[in-house]
């Protein structure tokens, strides 16, 4: 198929891995996981609390070293510091708490941070601070301070900040957690459009159904293991097979299940169809 | 009411003031405070007053604004006034009792100082009014660069004064929100003594520290993912080119510290 950006091959990941009985003590936050994502895929990274989702997600841009086995960016394995910073030029990441990365007063010195920081020409930087704020939507706010933007807003500076830096695939590390409804709406919609009319690549970790109904592909990973790997339609089909990894099904899917209609229904427009088809009538 | 602090006393406008490269403002800022403490005389100091109100009328800064930042030295000024009138002697008298004479020099000292001192807070506002914070710490690294070769990291210094200007307003947030957590706790933070009440911060300061932590962990990493390595290979957006306006002001400056120096020598000192 397409050519591939991130490859995980038999990854394993042990906090304090350097404390040798730590190693044998600790259980291993992800172990023996191996996948790959294409260029333009927009994936979805769903599990519960602490089953290891975020340190998958910090591999990806390598902030953290696997302990075993190998994670390569574009063919390329982080094992000097230059590499890593190439690596990060690939892969760029948005965190949960919009505050704490944030780094200057005024929103659009803050875009310009990332492409600053490699020494790109300031004309160039200009445009593309520009560019990105505009495909956010939130050029309007370019000379606003953050603090005073709401927290949808604040995530929606912080993406802008990674797509001024141009980098190929954006890696976005829960960015709704701290969200209310309406800015998880905001940011879902932009993370949409990036990956649709921008062709960036997008692994989105999260634990709402809603938000990985919407990807082409959704990972499942549970106590640090990756246990459904498919479409949403295929995942969101075995609904007492995600019960299990303590996932909840999209509510959609889950009406259609329990009224024993049809599996792996996604979308209300899709549950509608199919209970009106269930009930004889037409639509 | 949080969020609604502004960091630094910016006051957005677009005056000839707002647009002069922060690091010219800067060196004209520290020049004119030079001259104002050379002045001996009146009209000396006459000159750089009306400068300074001419600066000030430029800037499109309210009055108001200008006003409001003379308020926290009130104090001072009638404390100096009373001192200097009290305390310098000389010239006819205008008024004794006991041991207490006015006298015509130390009415004029008092005047002058006093004069002095509200020109000094009013340029010196002027600048933090017409520049924002980021700006004067671009301004301060770049003046600052020249002590490299003393291996002082003038860009690490500025990264971190950038830094904690940014994360003033999200601190003074959670101040807020641990304050009512533990408020709600039944924690008492405004009754008892002294001492009472800085032990009952205790569990406020502790949780902020541990947070601040959290954050600056956080920070770091979001950091390195957007490329961070130091200040080497770094471009920046907003370039600071000197245009003629700069050489202008600084022009300006020259021809009043020659002024400011010819009416000291030509009239009588005051100081």
């Amino acid at each position: 198929m397409s050519e591939k950006i991130i490859e995980f091959d038999n990854v394993t990941y042990v906090y304090d891995a350097e404390d040798e009985e730590a190693e044998v003590r600790e259980k291993p936050a992800l172990s023996d996981v191996s996948f790959s994502i294409n260029k333009g895929e927009f994936v979805a990274v769903l599990g519960h609390n602490g089953s290891g989702k975020s340190t998958l997600a910090k591999l990806c841009n390598a902030i953290f070293e696997p302990t075993k086995g190998t994670v390569k960016v574009k063919g390329m394995v982080a094992d000097s510091e230059e590499k890593a910073d190439e690596i990060r030029r690939i892969v760029g990441m948005v965190f949960q708490n919009p505050d704490n990365q944030i780094v200057a007063t005024i929103v659009e010195d803050d875009v310009a941070f990332g492409p600053e920081n490699l020494g790109v020409e300031p004309k160039e930087i200009r445009r593309r601070v520009d560019e990105a704020l505009k495909s956010v939507n939130m050029y309007e706010f370019r000379h606003r301070e953050p603090h005073k933007l709401s927290g949808g807003q604040k995530q929606r500076v912080a993406i802008a900040g990674v797509i001024a830096m141009q980098t190929e695939c954006i890696v976005l590390d829960e960015p709704t957690a701290m969200l209310d409804p309406k800015g998880r709406e905001e940011v879902m919609q932009t993370v949409k459009r990036l990956n649709s009319e921008l062709g960036i690549t997008i692994v989105l970790v999260t634990h709402f159904m809603d938000e990985a109904v919407q990807a082409d592909r959704v990972i499942v990973v549970d106590s640090g293991r990756l246990v459904m790997d498919g479409k949403p339609k295929e995942v969101f089909s075995k609904v007492e097979k995600l019960r299990s990894f303590g996932l909840d099904v999209p509510q959609s899917t889950e009406l259609c299940h329990v009224l024993g209609i049809k599996e792996g229904v996604i979308g209300i427009d899709e549950c509608v169809d199919e209970i009106s088809k269930y009930l004889g009538g037409a639509r | 009411m949080i969020r609604d602090i502004t960091i630094g006393q910016y006051y957005p406008a677009d005056s000839v003031l707002h647009r002069l490269d922060p690091r010219i403002k800067l060196i004209v800022t520290f020049w004119l405070i030079v001259v104002i403490f050379l002045c001996k005389s009146f009209l000396s100091l006459a000159l750089i007053a009306l400068t300074a109100v001419a600066a000030a009328a430029i800037s499109k800064v309210p009055p108001k604004m200008l006003l409001k930042s003379l308020k926290p030295i009130v104090i001072i000024l009638i404390f100096t006034a009373v001192l200097n009138v009290i305390y310098t002697q000389g010239g006819a008298v205008y008024f004794e009792w006991w041991k207490i004479s006015i006298t015509q020099k130390g009415v004029n000292t008092a005047i002058f100082t006093m004069v002095r001192i509200v020109t000094l807070v009013v340029i010196s506002s002027l600048l933090t009014y017409t520049t924002t914070p980021t700006m004067l710490t671009d301004a301060l690294e770049r003046l600052l660069s020249p002590l490299k070769i003393f291996k002082i990291k003038v860009h690490t210094l500025a990264m971190m004064m950038t830094l904690a200007l940014r994360f003033i307003p999200t601190l003074i947030e959670e101040i807020d929100r641990i304050m009512n957590a533990q408020k709600a706790r039944g924690a008492d933070l405004e009754t008892g003594n002294l001492i009472q009440r800085a032990k009952a911060l205790v569990p406020i300061f502790v949780p902020l520290m541990v947070s601040s932590f959290r954050r600056a962990y956080e920070l770091a990493f979001a950091m390195t993912c957007r490329c961070y390595t130091g200040g080497e290979g770094r471009t920046r957006m907003k370039q600071m080119k000197t245009a003629f306006r700069d050489y202008a002001v600084l022009f300006f400056c020259a021809a009043i510290t020659a002024g400011v120096i010819v009416l000291n020598i030509y009239f009588k000192t005051v100081i």
